[in-house]
Order: structure tokens, then sequence, then C-alpha cells
């Protein structure tokens, strides 16, 4: 097989099992499962779309949960604010959802492009910084701003997300993650994050890779806010803290910053970790997860630096155990 | 106009406190060009430290200067420790590995930091004990200086003399100094490069530390996250004055603190803790290397 008939294959098996998983694994769950998978397939989005900053650029962006709490409220007020008045049909308000998350996500996507501009001129941690003063600023702005609930939140939101939008959404975004390594502007991303000079002096229009980047990876946070939104129906700003961007940090590095699958893999561990480690905490009456996420990522840094799958896809590693067995 | 200047003489005091943070931040980057995000949370140890010794000492019933000057002292020394800790265990053997990692490591201590002392020391609001006796006010002019706030003038004026000594005067500051500039060329004339690392941390930990027993006793509630949002605007100051810069952070703590002051004052109290950020993100887009920074050029 061609590498592009491979493709072909690898992704309508993906698009399969999403179907099979949505259509049929899915209603047999019972509610708690569903949530922890709906969890999952949010994180899968948070966490590749942060690897096109964090792994595949190279820069370093601790906001990411800002532009989720800017897609997710955008979302929100026109599905809240917008929709009534249009009086559509069922389809009518499918369509109109759709073309709300995309809203969402391109504001969140002008909010990149703010953000993405200083990091031409700023590196690692004072980039960190800024964007994490970005996620502060907003959280701040909408928490004073009483049409959208201001500090009591935003109600009233419809469960416009189920299972089949999810796992869509989840399955373009993993595509686009995956598919961007091998265009021109993922090449120039990578040759970015292994020296800046040197990929300017090869013709790579830095600039325009960086805040292509952020605007990227900040639409489909925006697009997955919107989701997240529209599936609890409630929305408070204190959700998208500074500890909302952390724990999506964590996931990308466990899972090898600069690998999509690795961080898809890392995002469904890590959701179902602490569910799993739940009765754990009851009998000691300590929310112990935070300090072992903390620690897990301190060793790894110290022990394992490059993450379970480095910079490789897992097909790398499938390719290198088939090789070594024949 | 008194009024005025009575915000000034309330945002200085909040400034010098910053100042005490900055400071910590200020040392560490000049030395090993990082940001040791950990930092705010050593000052929220030593605040709670200083709580559990004031209680300790049964300072709360008998307020008196000297178990004061115990409690600062016993807080400075134990989150010295920690810094030193904290330095040796953690970024030590990531010395030679790529900067990300580095930054990774320290979020990772700071969160370590954040959830284990809600774990060890609860996530309530706790207290703070009275160590001195501060209910005293003085006036000039109209304007009233709170006890406390001499409190604080005192304490910080004495350790940014006592630091300027150390970093100036001595043979340590003098290696400290070489160290910032070339850790190599330090190496190569005879200085032990790593302990000087270590002493840098110890001091702005120590920094730090006092800097949370003063937080203490001027707004008496503490919490396991307090550390997060005081470190990062004592950062910010260190940024604005030129980080790596000692008396840059000081100055730049002091302006951030007067003019939060103000906008709380005159304007949108709300949105105090979003003008800091706003405050940096001007100043790096505008001026990367802050008030008195030096600009370096990039090597090849």
């Amino acid at each position: 097989m061609s590498v592009t008939q491979k493709s072909y294959f690898t992704w309508s098996i993906a698009i399969f099992l999403g179907v099979l998983f949505s259509e049929v694994l899915y209603p047999g769950l019972n509610g708690y499962y569903q949530g922890i998978l709906m969890v999952a397939g949010v994180n899968i989005m948070l966490a590749t779309s942060l690897t096109l900053i964090n792994g595949f650029t190279g820069q370093f962006s601790l906001g990411h949960a800002g532009f989720m709490a800017v897609g997710g409220y955008t979302c929100a007020s026109l599905t809240i604010y917008l929709l009534p008045k249009l009086g559509l049909s069922p389809l009518g308000i499918g369509f109109f959802y759709a073309a709300a998350l995309i809203a969402g996500g391109i504001v969140s996507g002008i909010c990149g492009y703010l953000v993405g501009l200083p990091s031409l001129r700023l590196k690692g941690d004072y980039l960190a910084i800024v964007t994490l003063g970005f996620g502060e600023i907003i959280r701040v702005i909408f928490l004073n701003v009483d049409a959208i609930g201001g500090a009591r939140g935003l109600t009233g939101i419809q469960n416009f997300t189920n299972q089949r939008w999810i796992v869509a959404c989840t399955l373009i975004c993993c595509f686009i993650m995956f598919r961007i390594l091998g265009t021109n502007q993922g090449r120039g991303m990578q040759a970015v994050r292994e020296d800046e000079v040197a990929a300017e002096a090869m013709g790579v229009n830095t600039t325009s890779t960086k805040v292509g980047a952020f605007v990227m990876s900040s639409f489909f946070a925006g697009v997955t806010g919107g989701l997240y939104a529209h599936y609890y129906g409630y929305l408070n700003p204190s959700t998208f803290g500074f500890m909302k961007s952390f724990e999506v940090i964590v996931i990308i590095v466990l899972g090898g910053l600069g690998s999509v699958s690795g961080s898809i893999l890392a995002a469904i561990a890590l959701t179902i970790l602490p569910e799993a480690l739940r009765p754990l905490q009851e009998i000691t009456k300590v929310d112990f997860r935070m300090i072992l996420y903390s620690l897990v990522l301190i060793l790894f840094m110290l022990l394992k630096p490059n993450g379970l799958l480095g910079r490789h896809e897992i097909s790398y590693y499938w390719k290198k155990f088939r090789r070594s067995k024949t | 106009m008194t009024e005025f200047i009575q915000h000034i003489v309330n945002g200085l005091s909040f400034g010098a406190i910053y100042a005490l943070i900055a400071l910590g931040y200020t040392m560490v980057y000049g030395i090993l060009q990082f940001i040791n995000f950990a930092h705010g949370d050593i000052f929220m140890i030593g605040a709670y430290i200083g709580y559990y010794a004031g209680n300790a000492l049964g300072l709360n019933d008998h307020p008196s200067i000297w178990g004061f000057f115990v409690v600062l002292l016993l807080s400075m020394v134990t989150s010295g420790v920690i810094g030193f800790l904290v330095e040796f265990l953690a970024y030590r053997p990531l010395r030679k590995a790529p900067r990300i990692n580095v930054l990774i490591t320290a979020v990772g201590v700071s969160l370590f930091f954040e959830f284990g002392a809600q774990m060890l020391f609860g996530a309530n609001p706790k207290a703070f004990p009275h160590l001195v006796d501060v209910s005293k006010s003085f006036y000039i002019g109209g304007v009233q200086i709170d006890s406390m706030e001499l409190v604080v003038f005192t304490v910080t004026i004495l350790l940014m003399l006592a630091l300027e000594f150390v970093l100036y005067r001595t043979k340590v500051g003098k290696a400290m100094r070489a160290v910032s500039h070339d850790h190599n060329v330090a190496l190569l004339l005879g200085i032990p490069v790593n302990m000087i690392i270590s002493i840098t941390f110890v001091l702005g930990s120590a920094m730090a530390a006092a800097a949370g027993i003063l937080v203490g006793m001027s707004y008496p509630k503490l919490e396991p996250l307090m550390g997060v949002m005081f470190g990062l605007k004592a950062f910010v100051a260190a940024v604005f004055g030129g980080i790596g810069n000692v008396r840059g952070a000081v100055v730049g703590a002091l302006i951030m603190g007067v003019s939060e002051q103000l906008i709380v004052s005159y304007g949108v109290p709300t949105f105090r803790d979003a003008f800091a950020f706003a405050l940096l993100i001007v100043v790096l887009i505008f001026r990367p290397k802050g008030l008195f920074g030096k600009t370096l050029a990039e090597k090849v």
C-alpha cells in the first residue's frame, strides 16, 4: 500500500470505530462511564491542540484554559441570546450549533493571534508568564461582565453536546493535528522548535509559523470550550483557572511533547486515573490527586524528560516492534 | 491631597512586601536564567511556619517584639532550607537539560507545594497570630501610618540593606555576581558554582519567608494558594524593574504596589489582579528588558 492509501485506510478505521463507539457502545454504558468518556474526549481535544504550540512549535503556553473559556462563553452566548430569536427547526438548530462552535473557535483564534504576537519577542519563561497572564485577565473579565453571569456563572445553556458531537470533533481535531506535521506549516513549526535562528536562515517565516500555531491551537481550544459548555449546561469563570491549563500541560508532557498519539493516550489515561483512584481517596479522606500529578510531572522531567512516547507517534514504535521481530 | 499621600504610603508598604519576594525571583533569574515558579509557594510556606511558630510560642496572647524576631528568624531559616532542598533535588539534576524541562519542573514543584500545603495545613483559611502589638497609629501631617506599616518598612529596609551588603561587600556576593556573568569562567576561577547557586536560593527563600510573615501580620488570613497571586505579581514587578537587576526589582515592586493601591482607590477594584498582567504584557512588548535591565545580544 502506498502512504496515501495507508492513511486513508487508517482514517477509515478510525471513523468506523468512532461511529461504532457513539452509536453502539456508548448508549449501552451507564451515566457515570458516559460522563468519563465525554471528559476524555474534551481532554483529547485540549491536549492535541496544545501539542501544536508546546510540542511542535516549542513555545510554552500556560493559557489554554483561557482560550477554552473564550470559545465556551462565545458559543454559549450565541445559543442563549441569538438562537431563540431565530425560531429554527431541529435540523436548523443543529447547523446553528455547529456554526456557533466554529464562531467560538474563531473568536478564540483571534485571541490566540493577539497572544501569539508577543511570542515573537518572548521566549520560554516569559511567554509562559504572558500566556498565564492572558488566562488570568480573561478570567477576571468574565468575572466582571454581568451579561454572561459574572461570578455566578452562566446558566441556562442547552445540552446540545452529545457523544456524536464529541466523537466527530475529536476525530476532526486529531486528523488535523496528525496531518499538519507533513505540511509546510507543520515542518516549519518543527524547524522553529529545533532552532529558531537556523529555521529563519533556511527561509522559514518564523513569525507567521508561531502566530499560526497559536491561532490554530486556540481555535480548537475554543471549539472544545463550546462543546464543554453545551455538555454541562453551565459555565463558571473559576473553572478556567490556571489549574485547568495545567492539567492539559501534564497530559501532553506525560504523553511526550510533540507526539499526537502520546497526547491522546495520556489524555485518556489521565481522565480515567483520577476516577480509578477515587476509592483510594475515600479511604484516605485526602484529595491527593493533584499532588500525584505534580510529583509525576517532576519525576518525569527528572527521569524520562521526553514523556511516554517522546516525539514519535505510536506507529513508529509499532514499526520498530515489527522490525525487531523479523 | 492628604488622601492621595495616604494611598501612596499604603501602596509603598504593599510594594515593600512585593519587593522582598521579587528579590528572590530576580536573583535566581540573574544566576540561572530561569523563573523559579515555586518561589511564591516558598513565601506561602514561610507564612505558615510563622503561623505555627507564633502559636507555639504563645505570641497571640503575649505579643512581643523579641518573639516576632524569633518567629521571623525561624521561618527564614526553615524556608531557606526548603529552598536549598528544592534546588538540590529538583533543579540541580536538570542543569544541562533544555530550559523548557526546567520550567515544567518548576511548575510541578510549585503545584506540589500548593497541594501538599492543602493536605498538610488544610484548605481552609487560617488566622495569623498577632506577633507584635500593632494597634497604635501615627500621624504625620494628617497622613496615618499604622505601626504595622512601620514594622513592614523597618524589616524590609533592614533585609534589603543586609542583602545589599552580602551582594556587594562580601566574597560570596562577588562570587554570585561572577556566576551570573558566566558559569564556566567562574568555575575556572575556582568559584564553587553549585554552592553559590544554592546560597542564592537560600537567600531568596529566606527573603520570601520574611515577606510571608509580614503579609500574615498585615492581612491575617493564610491560604495554601496565597503564594500564587503574590508570587506572580512579584515576578511582574521583577520583570518591570529589569529581571536580574536587584535594585530594579525593588523599584519595580514599589511602583507596582503604589499603582495597585491607586487602582483600587480611584479605579476599578475588581480589576486589580488583571492590572499586574496587563502591565507585564505592555512592558514585555515595549521594553522587554524592563526599566533598568541590560539588553543581551542573542548568541547563535
